[in-house]
């Protein structure tokens, strides 16, 4: 199945390599630097490359190419798939996945590769059981390693791969038993020029941390169950259960995981949160630009909106911008016409407003496109469909667990159109 | 190559006795003789000398620091190869993270180095009997990556081994290893398929995955496999892990697509009453329904569709994938659209999993519009998404429209063309045209908005504009004579060569409707003819052609200039062109017949472009698969066969006995067989034993096998000249062997003198000779090599004791008298040549309690069973106590078939016993493992035979031989040239040391220098065919002749230490 792995950066570097069957040249990348070229953003590399002897399928995240070499047919979503399971191996273990950090712990990341494919298929890739084969470094364990000579490779065989749970170890054991529950919720929009809305739709999912000794069996109960449209398991989670009762029923991984994410039903409305008013002009034979963008909280449920970061890719035609926050920072870099505006939080009282003007190329006809503005909020507490945890249980254990949830939503990709 | 071999010698001192003494594993650091080793490659490689210090070095840390920087190198792509020697000893190492690392190293190096490859291999060996089950796996991991071909049988023989191993995990593994086995040595086929029969079989979720993806790779036309665990596998679905899961589902779409009926042709057939003739499996009634009914669907069909519908819900894209893909090739119509749903979520995925999944939808939304038109706004494209993906999702919605959403998705896409991204706009001009043709009501509004775009400053706008205009116009041409007159007037403006190429052609096609306007176009275009692009001017040209034949009192000047301007270009195509042209077109006396059609030829009226999605004919490849994504045939592609007419068979799929579970007898850690089955075999079918073994091995068995059962049958007509024959046989090389004994007596003594320190307290074993070369401590290399030369002597007990004993004569001749008896007896095995009298500690008095245990080859042909070896043990009770009842206990590999001896009921303090054991090693060199009990402990001993103990003489002509040899050849064979020791190539009878080591008959010669050996492997009866061919200056050629090519490799190495020794 998959024969290589190259990893590139973002300059064209090839900076590591893996085979796990017989060597395939490097020079086989060759055909991916041509893609690359020819991509006018690293985004555009088109993810699967056929060459004459083998296809190139290829992720991008933090700005590294990983390259896997195929030599034969196979599901490119399997590839792919298993390629952002690698990226999100290394960020864990890592906590970031950067060139340096790769770089830094070559021998880690050897090591987690050759247990997470065996002959090119997946073998190890839950990170219960790749952290029991392979500890992740930490500083401590560093100063540690070098003055005992110890080492981060598991001195102890894992027992997760053999078990019936194969996502939770045995004989884990906390002094305080703490499971908690993070309901996230994204909201997806794309709002035309009046600011009615085109397409909204939230996607939501929970992510657990969950740190409860011995094998706890947990269920969890939503108020409001019939929300969850389109839904998307741990592999943890009892089908049926969830099929009949509509509750969710699993034993934990132990530490952090994501338990379920869900799309929420298109046919209820999306209440949109905020709100933008914007003019954005350019006028014929002149050299200046106006530019106002004010934002407003709308249907927040009475909780904040922060975080607030407003972006736009301005025209090409724009060389310079002079504008005025009422608050926050704005940047304009005249190399990629790009503006951003860190606005924080939302005051409803006196509502967050940009305005100035764009210098234009002189002479230039004005700009036909208006842009785009992007937004990111947060609002914390809330989950914007209404979704409820109703309870959780824990059965299996006696002790008695200290429970939490939380609630938030955050903008994913909210877009309005200027024009 | 004196200094290789030494080098190799002193590892296979480390390999090879290491385990036959001691079980334990040795890690005491081989730094010292390794080092002087590996000093004399050191000059060649400067480059790494730091590491190699370190990885020769005694601290662990130093070594691991070393390895870690290995590993850095091989992660950079530098070549680290050189390491390999100083690298491959660490592989016994008991830190783990070294020895992964030393793993990780081998691996990829193995290949490169496949001599030095095969030292590891006897530490996996060792490992593959460990009873941690995690150190088995790994160790079959590992060496069935290692990409030597020399080892492919101990490969087969380690996966046949686990897969019928207790731990279900070893098992998964094995279905790995077969695999690379495959694709190393393609030839392993058929015995491959029978592990994974085996192993399809088993009911574990954690093999079920990888035994299917080796069947895909080894054998996915074998359908038949699948029958019987179809049912067990679409059970088992939803519990395997996510991987396998994906290979399981397209697997099992391939098989469905075979073996159900289609059903799509009747819609909506299916009912309750089908799903109660599921639960009632009964079969006779729905076969009467479905010749009763159009369409019934098949339970297991059925049964399918249920039991991956969940995996829909799956958190991995690629089984949501696959699940879809096979809903939409197997369910019926009216159940495909549930996948809708989840592929559209899918979109909230990573990048590239959005431009698969928008790719697979791109062709499922040309057939059923309707699955995705509830999903329309999902495919808005995002100023933020990549252009591959806008481009995708600008596909699928011109796919979805019809009259009710036109109007919505023309809103969205009017929105695009102002993209700044003008790749993307010019992408979309186009879906607008496609819109445009599909949906009449809205041709007009999609061409009057696309003339507006025409006055668009983007030029790459305003040209595809042009272009999709040009085909809207070709579909309805009559009524657009003033939009024709608009793109006249604009085509000052326009540069982009394809766009004006396609003005100047709707200029032609529609001259007549445009007279006017045309001939200036055409004056225009004279003008400016030179500097134009290559298409453009062939548009020219066919624009003046065209207007000569319509107009020509206008244009014919004009046409006569710019047929001369063509005639000279540049470009062989418009020179080309432009003379068919005036040839076509100009009357002359030549070719009047063809141009009085001239005007049919060029203006006949032409279909109009269909402009249809470039997804259209991707349906011919199933959906998510590589060759689907990059639309082309992939290598190793399975098409997906079409719905048989009739359904075959269906009772194939029932399971009427239910399979054995994996009983724990099968195991490896667990209870062996008892004991007492062997001995219940012991007279009775030692045939069929074997005929178990032939289809268990490997493929060359089976013909010698069946030869034997052969002799077997009819061994009365052969068995009375056979013991006569053998009989004569023994005496003969009785008396050689006898003389070659006394010969060798006088040189042993001469030996000993020399090492009475080292006979004295150190044993043998790899693990003393290590500890020896140890304490010689920092020696230069002569000195060093002499060391080792002495401990290979001790090893191989060539130079020891060896006086032939009364014993082993009585024995010869008693076994060539009993042969009649053991019926299974092959014709020519012969007496042994010679038997060297050396024993091996089996158990030493201290380790086990003040019972001692001794072992020799006697070289006899084994009474209990021909395949087995002998073994004569010595046991010693050396306490103040008798010792009650010793007998054999558990015994590992559990596959291996021994004999034991009776259980002495008492052995009295001081006394001796000597007892016989057969063990069938099975042509390997893989230590036998056993307990020795007496009534209180239990010791674990093992044996490890020499390479030569593993043979049996026989006796053949030299025509024989030759005849034999003949058939042998290439991959069977191997050789190698030596340097002879001073004293074999004159003193002695070059027959001595080779029977020493091997248990080898004499062939007799007619050539003075050549000498030829022969025998059989005790358990596969494969011929070895041994010719040592001597030569001047004390040179001699050895080939080994055998199909057990690692067998005869080993023998090669034995024999070229014996011979070149002294």
């Amino acid at each position: 199945m998959i024969h290589s792995l190259f990893l590139v950066n973002s300059s064209g570097d090839i900076f590591l390599e893996k085979h796990w069957k017989s060597v395939v040249s490097r020079s086989v990348c060759d055909y991916f630097f041509e893609a690359q070229e020819r991509a006018s953003e690293p985004e555009n590399v088109p993810p699967v490359i056929p060459t004459p002897h083998h296809y190139l399928i290829s992720v991008l995240r933090h700005r590294i190419y990983f390259v896997a070499v195929i030599q034969s047919e196979v599901p490119p979503l399997f590839v792919i798939e298993f390629l952002h399971r690698v990226v999100d191996t290394f960020q864990d273990y890592f906590g970031v996945c950067t060139e340096a950090a790769i770089k830094d712990n070559v021998v880690v990341v050897y090591e987690l590769l050759e247990e997470m494919l065996d002959n090119g298929f997946p073998l190890a890739t839950e990170s219960n059981i790749l952290k029991e084969l392979i500890k992740p470094p930490t500083i401590l364990r560093t100063v540690v390693n070098t003055i005992t000579g110890s080492t981060n490779v598991g001195e102890q065989l894992p027992t997760g791969q053999l078990s019936v749970v194969p996502w939770r170890r045995t004989g884990v054991k906390y002094t305080n038993n703490e499971a908690y529950f993070d309901v996230v919720e994204e909201i997806d929009a794309i709002i035309d020029k009046s600011g009615s809305t085109i397409t909204a739709e939230i996607q939501g999912v929970i992510d657990a941390c969950v740190k409860l000794t011995g094998m706890p069996d947990l269920t969890l109960s939503f108020m409001n169950p019939r929300l969850l449209d389109d839904v998307s398991f741990h592999p943890c989670v009892r089908f049926k259960r969830w099929e009949a009762e509509r509750i969710l029923s699993f034993i934990p991984p132990d530490g952090n995981f994501r338990l379920l994410s869900y799309h929420v039903s298109s046919q209820n409305l999306v209440a949109i949160p905020v709100y933008v008013k914007h003019n954005i002009t350019f006028r014929e034979g002149s050299s200046q630009g106006r530019f106002e963008l004010t934002l407003g909280p709308k249907q927040t449920m009475g909780k904040g909106v922060e975080a607030v970061l407003v972006s736009s890719q301005l025209p090409r035609g724009v060389l310079n911008t002079n504008l005025n926050p009422t608050q926050g920072t704005y940047t304009f870099d005249p190399v990629t016409k790009l503006l951003s505006w860190d606005v924080g939080k939302i005051n409803p009282q006196k509502l967050p407003s940009l305005k100035g003007s764009m210098s234009l190329q002189a002479g230039a006809s004005k700009p036909d496109e208006n842009p785009t503005i992007n937004i990111q909020f947060k609002i914390q507490q809330s989950a914007l469909s209404g979704l409820k945890v109703n309870r959780l249980d824990m059965y299996g254990e006696k002790y008695k667990p200290f429970k939490g949830i939380k609630y938030m939503t955050k903008a994913g990709k909210f877009q309005i159109a200027t024009r | 190559m004196l200094s290789m071999s030494t080098n190799n010698l002193s590892y296979s001192d480390q390999g090879g006795t290491d385990s036959a003494v001691e079980v334990g594993q040795e890690t005491t650091p081989t730094s010292s003789n390794a080092g002087a080793g590996f000093g004399l490659f050191s000059v060649d490689f400067k480059k790494n000398e730091d590491l190699k210090e370190m990885l020769e070095s005694n601290k662990e840390s130093l070594k691991l620091e070393a390895m870690k920087r290995v590993v850095g190198l091989i992660a950079k792509g530098k070549n680290a190869s050189e390491l390999f020697p100083a690298v491959v000893k660490n592989v016994a190492s008991k830190n783990i993270e070294l020895k992964k690392l030393v793993y990780v190293y081998l691996v990829r190096y193995a290949e490169e180095q496949q001599d030095l490859a095969l030292l590891s291999i006897s530490t996996f060996q060792r490992a593959l009997k460990d009873p941690n089950q995690l150190i088995r796996a790994s160790a079959l991991r590992v060496l069935s990556s290692i990409r030597v071909p020399i080892i492919v049988p101990i490969m087969m023989l380690a996966i046949k081994e686990a897969a019928s191993d207790m731990s279900p995990y070893v098992r998964k593994t094995s279905a790995h290893a077969i695999q690379k086995l495959y694709s190393l040595d393609q030839d392993q086929k058929e015995l491959l398929i029978e592990v994974i029969e085996k192993l399809l079989k088993d009911k574990s979720t954690l093999v079920a995955g990888s035994v299917v993806m080796a069947f895909e790779e080894v054998c996915p036309d074998r359908i038949d496999l699948i029958h019987k665990n179809y049912r067990k596998l679409c059970n088992l679905l939803v519990d395997v892990e996510e991987w396998g899961q994906v290979v399981i589902i397209s697997m099992l779409t391939r098989y469905a697509r075979t073996q159900f009926t289609n059903p799509w042709k009747e819609e909506g057939v299916f009912d309750e009453r089908n799903e109660r003739a599921f639960y009632e499996s009964d079969e006779e009634k729905t076969r009467d329904e479905t010749e009763a009914k159009p369409y019934m669907m098949d339970p297991d069909h059925r049964l399918l569709l249920r039991n991956t519908k969940p995996l829909l819900q799956s958190r991995n894209t690629a089984v949501v994938m696959s699940v879809a893909q096979l809903y939409w090739h197997l369910a019926p119509k009216n159940e495909v659209s549930i996948i809708t749903k989840s592929l559209v979520r899918l979109l909230r995925s990573h990048r590239e999993v959005q431009y698969i999944v928008l790719q697979n939808i791109a062709t499922m939304s040309i057939q059923r519009k309707g699955m995705f038109e509830p999903y329309m706004k999902s495919f808005y494209v995002r100023s933020t998404d990549a252009t591959h993906i806008k481009s995708l999702k600008l596909e699928i919605l011109t796919s979805l429209a019809n009259e009710a959403n036109i109007s919505t998705i023309l809103r969205e896409f009017q929105t695009y063309v102002k993209s700044q991204d003008k790749q993307f706009a010019a992408g979309t001009i186009q879906a607008i045209g496609r819109c445009a043709t599909n949906i009449s009501e809205v041709t007009d509004t999609c061409l009057n908005g696309l003339v507006l775009l025409l006055s668009n400053r983007d030029e790459t706008v305003v040209a595809e504009s042009v272009v999709v205009i040009r085909k809207l116009l070709q579909i309805q041409p009559t009524q657009h004579s003033d939009i024709i007159k608009h793109m006249a007037q604009l085509f000052d403006n326009i540069t982009v060569p394809m766009a004006r190429a396609s003005i100047l052609w709707l200029m032609g096609e529609y001259c007549e409707r445009v007279p006017k306007i045309a001939p200036d176009v055409l004056r225009k275009m004279a003008k400016s003819f030179t500097s134009e692009e290559d298409i453009v001017k062939l548009q020219t040209v066919n624009l003046a052609a065209k207007l000569y034949l319509t107009n020509s009192k206008q244009t014919k000047l004009l046409t006569q200039y710019i047929l001369n301007l063509g005639k000279y270009d540049q470009n062989y195509d418009i020179r080309d062109r432009t003379r068919f042209i005036r040839q076509l077109i100009v009357p002359n006396d030549k070719n009047g017949a063809l141009s009085k059609y001239a005007h049919r030829i060029l203006l006949a009226p032409k279909p109009a472009p269909v402009l249809e999605s470039a997804y259209k004919d991707r349906d011919r490849y199933q959906l998510g698969t590589l060759s689907h994504t990059i639309n082309t045939k992939a290598s190793g592609y399975l098409e997906l066969s079409d719905w048989p007419a009739v359904a075959p068979d269906q009772s194939v799929r029932n399971v009427e006995v239910i399979e054995p579970e994996w009983a724990p007898s099968l195991g490896k850690t667990g209870k062996s067989k008892p004991a007492k089955s062997s001995d219940d075999k012991f007279y009775s079918d030692s045939g069929e034993e074997e005929e178990e073994k032939g289809s268990g091995s490997s493929s060359s068995e089976d013909g010698s096998s069946s030869s034997s059962e052969e002799s077997g049958s009819d061994a009365e007509s052969h068995v009375q000249k056979n013991s006569s024959q053998s009989s004569e046989e023994s005496d003969k090389s009785s008396s050689q062997s006898e003389k070659s004994s006394s010969e060798s007596d006088s040189e042993k003594k001469e030996r000993k003198t020399k090492t009475p320190l080292q006979k004295k307290t150190v044993k043998p074993t790899a693990k003393d000779s290590r500890y020896l070369m140890k304490r010689a401590g920092p020696t230069s290399p002569k000195q060093h090599t002499k060391t080792i030369f002495v401990n290979v002597i001790n090893q191989h007990s060539v130079l020891q004791t060896f006086s032939y004993s009364h014993w082993s004569t009585l024995c010869v001749s008693l076994f060539t008298q009993l042969c009649p008896l053991s019926l299974a007896f092959p014709l020519q095995v012969s007496g042994p040549a010679f038997v060297p009298e050396k024993s091996h500690d089996l158990l030493h008095r201290m380790t086990g309690k003040g019972l001692s245990a001794q072992y020799q080859f006697p070289r006899q042909p084994c009474l209990y069973q021909p395949t087995m070896v002998s073994v004569q043990i010595s046991l010693t009770n050396t306490t103040d106590h008798p010792l009650e009842q010793i007998h054999i206990g558990d015994r590992s590999p559990t596959g291996l078939n021994m004999h034991c001896f009776n259980t002495i009921e008492c052995l009295e303090p001081e006394a001796s016993v000597t007892v016989f054991m057969g063990i069938d090693f099975n042509d390997s060199t893989q230590a036998a493992n056993f307990q020795l009990c007496t009534k209180e402990d239990h010791f674990s001993v093992s044996i490890q035979p020499a390479i030569g103990e593993l043979l049996l003489p026989i006796t053949m002509t030299e025509l024989d031989f030759r005849k034999e040899k003949g058939k042998l050849l290439g991959m069977n064979e191997s050789s190698a040239t030596i340097t002879m020791a001073a004293e074999n190539m004159t003193s002695q009878p070059i027959s001595r040391p080779v029977a020493t080591v091997a248990n080898l008959g004499v062939v007799p010669s007619s050539q003075g220098n050549v000498h030829r050996f022969a025998g059989k492997t005790a358990s596969s009866r494969a011929v070895v065919l041994v010719t040592v061919e001597l030569r001047e200056s004390s040179t001699a050629l050895i080939t080994i002749n055998t199909e057990k090519s690692v067998m005869g490799s080993m023998l090669l190495r034995d024999l070229k230490l014996a011979l070149a020794q002294a």
